[in-house]
């Protein structure tokens, strides 16, 4: 396990339309050599989760734009917890104010990347975390 | 800085300078309308100012409303929330956490009145964001006029209504292509008669431009998608110069100040032609090409959030210079959050400064002339015009349905953040210019947490004291009108906003009869 391909679903969550930083971001991790499953719009916290265990993922990268990122980050964490399936760990971005970040990583998000980003910098974090995993 | 190539946003060759550029264009006022629609342009009449604004509740956002006319502005532009876009009830299960977030909730009727309570329709033109239910948003704002004693006919306004768009986009889409068609041929048909001050459609290029197409696409898949309008109300049996002076259109200012203008100018030239050679118009407003501008969310930066403004002004300035006839002005705190009060005034004194302080306004098309606008203008056309051809021959609907229009989008999208990540596009705070440990200290607006069960209760409450029977009758009747294609559903949808169903109930009619809209996903 330890030297395969990381594996990341990319999600939209809530009823959202913009998914323009999504694909951005799930095309450059797939260009960083990851395995890479795209959501498409609307999905439930539930859809994604279940996505998430039946592809094995290593992380769930979340975009919300529409200010509801804190009902649906915390579902998807509950729901994490109650598959079992707490060693995927997730991520963020969006348009999500720095007052919130707090609150999210309280709930147990990895990371929140805001606006203006560089793609390397969330590749690199995916891959520091993925490794952290899989060292233990 | 070196002495290499230059290109354009869109990535068209700049010339280092032209010796000369014979463009030789007809007056403002005269086909095709390059250097504008009418002969005077701002002299006569400014255009409308126009912020885009909506969150909460209705009532919150009625203030708003006030707060905005208080202050000078000219013309209403409602945002809806997610759950309404989508045709849902705010106590529908996947509207968790929506409810009123980026716009105002609508259930019922009874919403709709709240949210212009005080405002007499009959003197304000309103512009509603509204698309996959734009049927019944409209009817329900018919509705309020009906109910306050104003004659419908004189109520006047924009729908979006533009779904296309939202497939290839924008994201909220419900049903179907084919049903979907027949809802806008519907409304062109409907509406032109009964309430012909209504612009029935704005076909949008400013949520293409945002999810990352350059100017060039951002003219070519707008222009194709209006032509498909246009081609799908001819086959209803519709009249083109009936319909056509009804058009309108919506476009983004981005960050390339003259290749924006010239992307207006292009707009308008295009258009014109379009209409007369390939659809035989006749009328001069079946050919003109009206168009609303916002300045581009996407360049507003996190950072430095200041700057936003500086940005916003010359975006604003390109709309201006390029003609256009109302325009949403973006708040700095766009890229953290809804605008604050604050913020949103700023927005729009920066529209009231272009107007009245910078002399702008006093000749028509002042720019025209320039060997470069000229020149870009004509390019602009002629690229735009070769990517409809292109999209045409696999058919607007096809290139949609196989993600063929979206794939063009994305991969300019991606390019575009790589360039910004190399650094060969700067972003002033972004990627050059940064303020270390910087600390953005913006106030930002929060909406309550609370209005989702204030809606939910609304909601009930209405349930409970409106005539049930009539409600089902309303319903029923919709559904019988839904399965036949040849009947115009306009009548039958206000039918049940009268009767104060909600929304979510209108809709889960149609999407039984119509089938849910099924995307393919690409990356």
């Amino acid at each position: 396990m330890g030297t395969s391909r990381i594996r990341v679903v990319v999600g939209k969550p809530g009823l959202d339309g913009h998914d323009r930083g999504a694909k951005v971001v799930a095309r450059a991790l797939r260009d960083a050599g990851m395995e890479v499953i795209y959501t498409g719009l609307h999905q439930t916290p539930e859809q994604i989760v279940q996505t998430a265990i039946q592809e094995d993922v290593d992380a769930i990268g979340l975009s919300i734009l529409s200010g509801a990122h804190n009902a649906l980050f915390k579902r998807v964490m509950e729901l994490l917890k109650q598959e079992d399936a707490e060693d995927i760990f997730v991520f963020g971005g969006g348009v999500i104010p720095n007052q919130d970040i707090p609150y999210l990583k309280s709930i147990g998000v990895a990371e929140i990347f805001g606006p203006g980003t560089p793609l390397d910098k969330i590749i690199e974090f995916i891959k520091k975390e993925v490794a952290k995993k899989r060292n233990t | 800085m070196n002495n290499s190539k230059r290109y354009t946003l869109s990535g068209i060759e700049v010339p280092e300078f032209l010796e000369n550029y014979d463009a030789s264009r007809s007056n403002p006022g005269e086909y095709p309308y390059t250097r504008g629609i009418y002969p005077s342009m701002y002299r006569g009449r400014l255009w409308t100012m126009r912020q885009y604004s909506g969150f909460s509740t209705a009532k919150e956002t009625n203030e708003r409303f006030k707060l905005l006319l208080k202050r000078g502005q000219t013309g209403l532009s409602v945002a809806f929330d997610l759950p309404t876009q989508m045709g849902l009830d705010s106590d529908n299960p996947l509207s968790l956490g929506e409810v009123g977030k980026v716009g105002v909730a609508i259930d019922t009727i009874d919403d709709m009145k709240e949210l212009f309570d005080g405002i007499d329709l009959s003197k304000i033109s309103t512009s509603m964001t509204i698309n996959a239910p734009a049927m019944i948003l409209l009817a329900m704002y018919v509705v309020v006029a009906e109910e306050s004693g104003i004659d419908p006919k004189l109520i006047s306004g924009t729908i979006q209504n533009d779904i296309l768009k939202e497939y290839i986009a924008r994201g909220t889409y419900i049903f179907k292509p084919e049903p979907s068609m027949r809802l806008i041929a519907n409304i062109f048909e409907y509406c032109t008669k009964e309430y012909p001050k209504f612009n029935t459609i704005s076909v949008s290029g400013y949520h293409i431009r945002e999810a990352g197409a350059t100017a060039v696409q951002e003219l070519a898949f707008t222009l194709a998608n209006a032509k498909t309008y246009v081609r799908y109300a001819l086959e209803a049996g519709l009249e083109v110069d009936e319909f056509a002076p009804r058009i309108s259109f919506f476009f983004n200012a981005h960050n390339d100040f003259i290749e924006e203008i010239a992307k207006f100018r292009a707009a308008r030239q295009m258009w014109a032609k379009i209409m007369k050679d390939e659809f035989n118009a006749k009328k001069k407003k079946s050919q003109m090409l009206r168009f609303h501008t916002q300045t581009g969310g996407s360049t507003l930066t996190a950072q430095q959030p200041e700057n936003n403004i500086v940005r916003v002004t010359l975006q604003a300035l390109a709309a201006v210079l390029g003609g256009t006839q109302s325009l949403h002005t973006n708040s700095m705190d766009e890229a953290l959050a809804l605008p604050t009060d604050k913020a949103a005034t700023i927005a729009l004194r920066t529209q009231q400064i272009i107007a009245k302080e910078s002399g702008v306004t006093n000749a028509v098309d002042p720019l025209a002339g320039s060997y470069f606008l000229e020149w870009l203008t004509d390019k602009l056309e002629k690229e735009a015009g070769d990517l409809i051809d292109k999209i045409e021959k696999i058919g607007v609907l096809n290139a949609i349905s196989e993600g063929v229009i979206q794939r063009e989008i994305q991969e300019s999208a991606y390019q575009y953040q790589l360039e910004i990540d190399r650094k060969s596009k700067v972003v002033v705070g972004v990627n050059e210019y940064v303020q270390e440990n910087e600390i953005v200290d913006v106030d930002i607006l929060r909406v309550d947490e609370k209005v989702e069960s204030e809606q939910k209760a609304k909601i009930k409450r209405i349930k409970k004291s409106r005539d049930q029977e009539l409600v089902n009758k309303s319903l029923i009747a919709l559904s019988e009108a839904a399965n036949n294609p040849e009947v115009n559903l306009f009548p039958f949808v206000l039918e049940s906003v009268r009767r104060r169903c909600t929304i979510g109930e209108i809709c889960e009619i149609l999407l039984r009869v119509f089938g849910k809209y099924e995307p393919t996903i690409t990356i």
